[in-house]
């Protein structure tokens, strides 16, 4: 609803805080996300009193989070990726979201997916957002969003192995 | 509230950080005590709200409320409650009879004002009626209004609304539910005795 009654900042934190750190550790890495995460909240808490829509609050939450992992690829030189054997199946495997102290090694993969595959693979397994809802934040078909979240663990799942 | 998956280390940094940058238009903390859990909340003014929950009071329904009529910019910083709460614990353990306490009031409309800091005035152990202290704001008629602004006292507990009582030594109402009231004059030992 546009214009709903914002609830209190502590519940957004509460109920999605999780799940936006976890995206942050797929986009730059665990080493940087925590800073990330917090520059993410203040940002967020700064901006929350002049929020209009109300109707998808993780969404905004994400939306922002991206924006600061944009700054911070900005500022450091990205990692390389360092492919050892991995826990693939418990980090991303049986439809389970992505353990956030999954080995580093799977989120330096996930980096290295191509762009699409990489969106999807983030919503669906670190965000456990459904496919209506990635195909609707990428602009694309419900069945592209699946295509793209399937090719990307096939992906990952041959450099880990 | 759900949990959330963050260690305890990231909430509190982004609790000091937020409330260094002044981002935290109201802090909360919550505590037990002997009538119930305590929700207690403050802005940089002062003290703005106490809200006993239980019996279908939930935290939940506190926040969101502050969140409607104060600012949404609610953070849960339980160090910056912590003078308040100590002072609670002391009053609750019968250490204490009067608060050192910075009091918002913008949640009291101008007569609740009138009521409440007329309230304030009644000192610990004692008790005085609906009509005394609407004779004492210069409203004598207004008995029932005056009722009314304590029920709905933002501040209780600290803002004694619990020692107003009916003429004739009846407890009236108040908004945490009798059993607290009873509770808290009990503890007083004001049963029975009008100012």
């Amino acid at each position: 609803m546009t214009g709903a009654a914002l609830p209190p900042f502590q519940r957004l934190f509460d109920e999605h805080g999780g799940i936006v750190l976890r995206w942050l550790m797929t986009a730059v890495g665990p080493a940087e996300a925590d800073d990330c995460f917090q520059e993410t909240m203040l940002s967020a808490l700064r901006a929350y009193p002049k929020l209009r829509d109300t109707s998808n609050l993780r969404g905004w939450l994400l939306t922002i989070a991206r924006r600061k992992a944009i700054d911070a690829h900005r500022a450091g030189s990205r990692r390389p990726a360092a492919l050892a054997d991995s826990e693939l199946e418990a980090a991303v495997g049986s439809g389970g979201a992505v353990s956030a102290d999954a080995d580093p090694a799977v989120w330096d993969a996930v980096r290295e997916l191509p762009a699409k595959q990489r969106r999807a693979v983030v919503m669906r397994y670190a965000g456990d957002r459904s496919y209506e809802d990635i195909a609707g934040s990428m602009a694309i078909s419900k069945d592209a969003a699946r295509q793209n979240a399937h090719a990307g663990v096939r992906t990952l799942r041959r450099k880990l192995r | 509230m759900t949990s959330t998956g963050l260690d305890s280390a990231t909430r509190q940094r982004f609790q000091e950080r937020a409330q260094a940058e002044g981002l935290v238009d109201v802090a909360f903390a919550t505590m037990d005590s002997p009538v119930g859990t305590l929700l207690l909340a403050a802005t940089a003014r002062g003290l703005v709200e106490i809200a006993f929950t239980g019996n279908g009071t939930r935290v939940d329904d506190a926040l969101d409320e502050l969140a409607r009529k104060v600012s949404p910019r609610i953070l849960e910083a339980p160090a910056r409650l912590d003078p308040v709460r100590s002072q609670l614990d002391e009053y609750f353990n019968g250490h204490r009879v009067d608060f050192d306490v910075r009091l918002d009031r913008s949640l009291m409309g101008p007569f609740a004002r009138r009521v409440l800091g007329r309230t304030e005035r009644i000192p610990y152990g004692s008790v005085s009626t609906y009509a005394q202290v609407a004779r004492h704001i210069g409203a004598p008629r207004a008995a029932r209004a005056v009722g009314n602004a304590l029920a709905a006292n933002p501040i209780p507990v600290i803002v004694p609304c619990h020692r107003v009582v009916r003429t004739g030594g009846a407890l009236g109402g108040y908004g945490g539910g009798l059993d607290r009231k009873e509770w808290l004059l009990d503890l007083e030992g004001a049963r029975g005795r009008e100012q």
